[in-house]
């Protein structure tokens, strides 16, 4: 079984379809990567299945339940976290409240509790800051975790969002270019890093422009060009696939 | 070491603040508890404004309804005002529920205007007596003293110090409120919606939420304020008092409760201070006032991040 399923997705803005029936699974404990050259439609796939956005045609099932017209933030409780291609950071923020913030949704306190603090309340916040840290401590961010967000380098802010994912305990973790803007250096950390989440069993479905980083992690690839799907298959296949090639390179007649 | 002092100093700033109507003649007194009302009014607003970021310019509408509540059924069933003041928070808290809950999606300059709306509306209705209970123009008079444990309250003192209490009160639950999931759930959707939204949190219902307490908050406050005037009329409900709340939070530092607390000070004392100037007093106010958004845009005392304690617990135990 699937853990997530997009069937003939659809959205159209305006005059313009940014995706064009696209259908694909992603299977439980795997890494998917959704590639295409700019414009192709990837992120507007990642905003349907968030929620972001509805999609004009189309279905998207998550553990078998349909998402469609959930808000975002109950998408994410159901299991589903993101990070986005424009850091988004609460950038006045400390590190450690960045995390907290994707805690929130496996706490439960209301108004009256967190204003006058009952001991069920002070054990749940205590619970969360050491979840958070624990976050913090699995991305390699633990000894920033008092920092404001925005003091962090571009790559640890990177990290600080993938932090804050994780600490919805997400069953899918959505990535937008993760290693947008990164150094080599911090693209092999990054790589451990995909490779440490997928061994805690969350699955990946991440976006990327980094060829060498896909091929490395994602056992299932999938390929947009002008919101249509134009490939899918191991990393092997879409190396080799003639339409993918002509897509990234464009063809000889042009 | 470094808290302890603060303890030290927090207590010792109290202790004279307790005593000071001891050395102060009646007038003086009121323009303590003036600054005050506006500075519960101003950390109520503060949850909208600073916490949420959420511009409400119509602030004064939720004082009114709670100073009109406990009006209304303090002189016409004679119930002690000083009970009413849960209702006056419910009341003020469904009003801004019903108002908000259409308009809470709109995002910054659009909510400020509907909410200069929604004051005025609230004035003006007040004003044209609307289902005969208001009193119109007059306002309503002859609201009965409020008592506790017997003793009822009639000098400025004994409001120095209901007023006082309700202050502390208020700073140490909003205190609490910051440090909790609900306080910094308000945060989040300050600083980025969409990231907020993304990440689990349910922002209309907090900004709701945050509405409806501020609302519920300055409800109680204008409970106090009619059971100290005795008499409340549409005039002390205008679109200035929102302005002046708005400039406090602005001024003394939006999200800080400190920085609030110094701004009613300013806004209330300082005018008071420099009377003898007469009209230039509010030119130089201006002034103040442009120079400060010019020069400190976050506030005099602007909001201090958070600490943690960074100590993992295991299994109950502490680990250095």
């Amino acid at each position: 079984m699937s853990l997530l399923s997009i069937q003939r997705l659809t959205k159209n803005f305006g005059g313009l379809t940014a995706v064009n029936n696209v259908s694909f699974d992603v299977e439980q404990g795997s890494v998917v990567g959704l590639i295409g050259p700019n414009g192709a439609g990837k992120t507007t796939v990642f905003n349907l299945i968030t929620g972001i956005y509805q999609p004009d045609q189309g279905a998207i099932s998550f553990e078998q339940a349909s998402l469609l017209r959930l808000p975002t933030h109950r998408i994410v409780s159901l299991g589903i976290a993101r990070t986005f291609q424009t850091i988004r950071l609460f950038q006045n923020m400390s590190v450690l409240e960045n995390v907290l913030a994707g805690c929130h949704c496996r706490m439960k306190s209301g108004i009256l509790s967190s204003m006058f603090h009952f001991p069920r309340q002070q054990r749940e916040e205590r619970a969360a800051i050491d979840r958070a840290l624990k976050a913090l401590d699995f991305v390699g961010l633990r000894d920033q975790a008092e920092n404001l967000s925005k003091n962090l380098s571009y790559g640890n802010q990177r990290l600080l969002e993938i932090a804050r994912a994780l600490g919805t305990e997400p069953r899918l973790l959505v990535l937008d270019e993760p290693a947008g803007g990164m150094n080599e250096n911090e693209t092999a950390q990054l790589v451990s890093l995909i490779e440490r989440i997928r061994g805690m069993g969350i699955t990946v479905l991440l976006i990327e422009h980094d060829m060498s980083l896909v091929m490395r992690v994602c056992e299932q690839i999938v390929v947009l060009e002008y919101g249509s799907k134009i490939a899918e298959g191991s990393p092997e296949e879409i190396q080799r696939n003639e339409r993918v090639i002509a897509a990234y390179l464009g063809t000889e007649d042009g | 070491m470094s808290i302890h002092r603060k303890n030290v100093l927090g207590a010792v700033f109290l202790a004279i603040l307790g005593l000071l109507p001891l050395f102060l003649n009646s007038y003086w007194v009121d323009v303590l508890n003036s600054i005050g009302i506006y500075a519960i009014l101003g950390l109520s607003l503060n949850l909208i404004v600073g916490h949420s970021g959420l511009f409400n310019l119509g602030h004064a509408a939720f004082y009114a309804v709670g100073a009109y509540t406990a009006a209304i059924l303090n002189t016409h069933f004679h119930i002690p005002v000083l009970w009413l003041l849960p209702l006056c928070a419910l009341t003020a808290g469904l009003f801004a529920l019903v108002i908000a809950r259409p308009i809470i999606h709109l995002r910054g300059d659009y909510l400020c205007i509907v909410t200069i709306g929604i004051g005025e509306i609230v004035r003006i209705a007040l004003i044209n007596n609307i289902f005969g209970i208001t009193g119109g123009a007059n306002g309503i008079f002859g609201i009965s003293r409020p008592s506790i444990l017997g003793l009822t309250l009639r000098t400025p003192t004994h409001f120095f110090y209901l007023i006082l209490v309700f202050t502390l009160l208020t700073i140490f639950l909003f205190h609490l409120l910051e440090y909790s999931r609900f306080g910094r759930a308000l945060n989040f959707l300050r600083e980025d919606a969409v990231a907020a939204e993304g990440s689990g949190i349910n922002t209309a219902h907090y900004k709701l939420a945050a509405f409806v307490l501020g609302a519920a908050w300055a409800g109680m406050v204008g409970n106090i304020y009619a059971a100290k005037m005795t008499i409340i009329s549409p005039e002390s409900f205008t679109f200035w008092e929102s302005v002046l709340m708005f400039a406090i939070v602005i001024l003394g530092g939006s999200g800080s409760i400190f920085g609030v607390l110094l701004g009613a000070a300013l806004i209330v004392g300082l005018p008071e201070l420099f009377r003898e100037f007469a009209s230039a007093r509010m030119l130089v106010f201006g002034a103040a006032m442009v120079a400060m958004m010019i020069f400190r845009t976050q506030g005099i005392l602007p909001p201090r991040p958070r600490s943690y304690d960074l100590f993992e617990t295991v299994e109950g135990e502490r680990k250095a």
